[in-house]
Parts: structure tokens; C-alpha cells; sequence
């Protein structure tokens, strides 16, 4: 158990590295293009819709958290959970790509225009 | 050995001396919930020189505290979710044999990370989070490297002891 890698240690990474590449190319195929607006929820229900296009910024919450948007780019800018993991977190604008922030349950994501595939799917 | 409630309570202790020094790192990759995992260190020796059952208690009892004294009602959930799964996930790999104290520790990174991902998906009610995989997955599988390469080198230099 002291020795160096083995040659399952080997598998396993290349397993994962699999996986990753499959996850991403999944992610580039489904999402980034016709981005165009954020939908903001809390606890699983919409409670916003709005475009990526204007610069604005909009209360969540009634003012838990801060959400900015400019140059086609959504970044929460403010919250009032300790860790501010979504703060921190960079500004998004590619489909399907969504800010988090759990302590107050809210769900930051980037959805294009028409409806996905996915979403028929789903519904 | 007679001192196995003292070597709990050094385990124990250790392990939370490294979830405090984990704190005091202010890293920032820019995605939730990446961080270096130092007590998973711990767990990946206690691994090795527990009783599976003992390295189960030690990993709730951590989590516990650690959550109480440093973090929320939030990172209790999280983190247990992420260290059992993790920890099954390892001592499954190291009962299939022929894995290294590395490839344990990657596994481990990586599953500590899907099951954060799970709690995140049933927390907030959306599936999006899975766009986050890709990354967990890499930074999982990096942290569970540094981590085994540095359990490793414990490993060989604790080799006197054992109970």
C-alpha cells in the first residue's frame, strides 16, 4: 500500500477524465448558443424572467440577494448568507448555466429563446 | 490496543484542527463548493488504520462538530452527505483491492463531490446543477490526488502504528 500508482488507479482516472470530456460535450451540444435570458427562482417556482439584453439589476428575495446584469452577463452581486459562495461565484451568460446560492434557495439560470429540447422533453 | 478511545479522540481532534486550517484558506476557484478537502486526509488514513466501522463514527463525529463550530445547518447536510458517500465509496475500492492509497483518495474526492451535487440538486429543485459535473469531477479527482499523494507519505512513516 506504500508503493506508487497501480494500474487501476490508472483506470479510474482515465474513467473519470471519460466521463468528464462526455459531460462537457454534452453541456457544449445542449447549451451556449441563443442565450438570451435569466429566470430567477426560489424554492423551485419562477418568479422572474429577464432579458440578458438590458443592463439591470434586480432585487431577489425582497432583497436577500442582488442580482446585476450587464453586458449580456448575470453576476449576483449581493446576498446576505455567510458564506457568499454566490457572490464569489463568476458572472454566467451561457445557456443552462445557472448561479446558486443555497442558504436562501435561490436558482439563478440562463435558458435561450425557443424552448429546448430538453424542456420538451421534460414537459 | 487498550488506547483505541484515545487514538479515536487524536483522529477526532486532528481532524477538525484540519477542517479549522481548511478555513483559513481563503481559495476561490470561482465555483461553489471547490475546496481542497484537508480532513478527507484523516478519514483516507483512518482508512487504513481503523476499523471500517470506526472510520464511519470518526467521519459523522467530524462532520458534526466541525459543522456546529465553523459552518451552518447548510454544511452539515452537505458535508455529510459528501464524506459517507465518499467514504463508501472508498472503503469499497479499497476492499476490491488493487488500488493505491492515491487511487482511494481520488474516488473519494470525486464521490464527496457527487454527493454534494445530489443534496444541491434536491436542495434547490432543479436539475441545472449538473452543468456543474464536468468541473466537480476534475476538481474531485485533483484534491483526491494531492490528498492520497500526501496519505501516502503518512502512511509509510506510521507504519508503527497500528491497532
Amino acid at each position: 500500500m506504500t508503493k506508487g500508482f497501480k494500474k487501476r488507479d490508472l483506470i479510474l482516472i482515465v474513467v473519470i477524465l471519460c466521463i468528464v470530456a462526455l459531460t462537457v460535450l454534452i453541456h457544449a451540444y445542449i447549451g451556449g448558443v441563443g442565450a438570451n435570458k435569466v429566470i430567477i427562482k426560489v424554492n423551485g417556482a419562477i418568479q422572474g424572467v429577464y432579458s440578458l439584453s438590458e443592463d439591470q439589476e434586480i432585487k431577489i428575495n425582497e432583497g436577500t440577494n442582488l442580482l446585476k446584469i450587464s453586458n449580456g452577463k448575470a453576476d449576483m452581486v449581493e446576498a446576505d448568507c455567510p458564506d457568499q459562495l454566490c457572490v464569489h461565484q463568476k458572472p454566467v451568460s451561457m445557456s443552462r448555466e445557472s448561479i446558486i446560492c443555497l442558504p436562501n434557495r435561490i436558482v439563478v439560470e440562463v435558458e435561450s429563446k425557443e424552448e429546448s429540447e430538453y424542456d420538451a422533453v421534460t414537459n | 490496543m487498550k488506547s483505541r478511545v484515545a487514538y479515536f479522540g487524536i483522529f477526532t481532534s486532528l481532524a477538525l484542527i484540519f477542517s479549522y486550517v481548511e478555513t483559513l484558506i481563503p481559495v476561490n476557484f470561482g465555483i461553489p463548493g471547490v475546496k481542497l478537502g484537508l480532513a478527507n486526509l484523516i478519514i483516507v488514513i483512518a482508512l487504513y488504520k481503523m476499523k471500517i466501522e470506526e472510520t464511519f463514527l470518526l467521519s459523522i463525529v467530524r462532520v458534526l462538530l466541525s459543522g456546529f463550530i465553523f459552518g451552518n445547518y447548510f454544511s452539515i447536510i452537505y458535508s455529510l452527505a459528501g464524506g459517507l458517500l465518499s467514504l463508501t465509496a472508498m472503503a469499497l475500492l479499497k476492499r476490491a483491492g488493487g488500488f493505491s492509497v492515491m487511487g482511494i483518495s481520488i474516488a473519494g474526492g470525486v464521490f464527496h463531490n457527487i454527493g454534494q451535487l445530489v443534496v444541491a440538486m434536491l436542495v434547490v429543485e432543479t436539475f441545472s446543477v449538473i452543468y456543474y459535473v464536468p468541473v466537480l469531477l476534475l476538481a474531485g479527482m485533483l484534491t483526491g490526488l494531492v490528498i492520497g499523494i500526501v496519505a501516502n507519505e503518512m502512511l509509510k512513516r506510521l507504519i508503527s502504528i497500528i491497532w
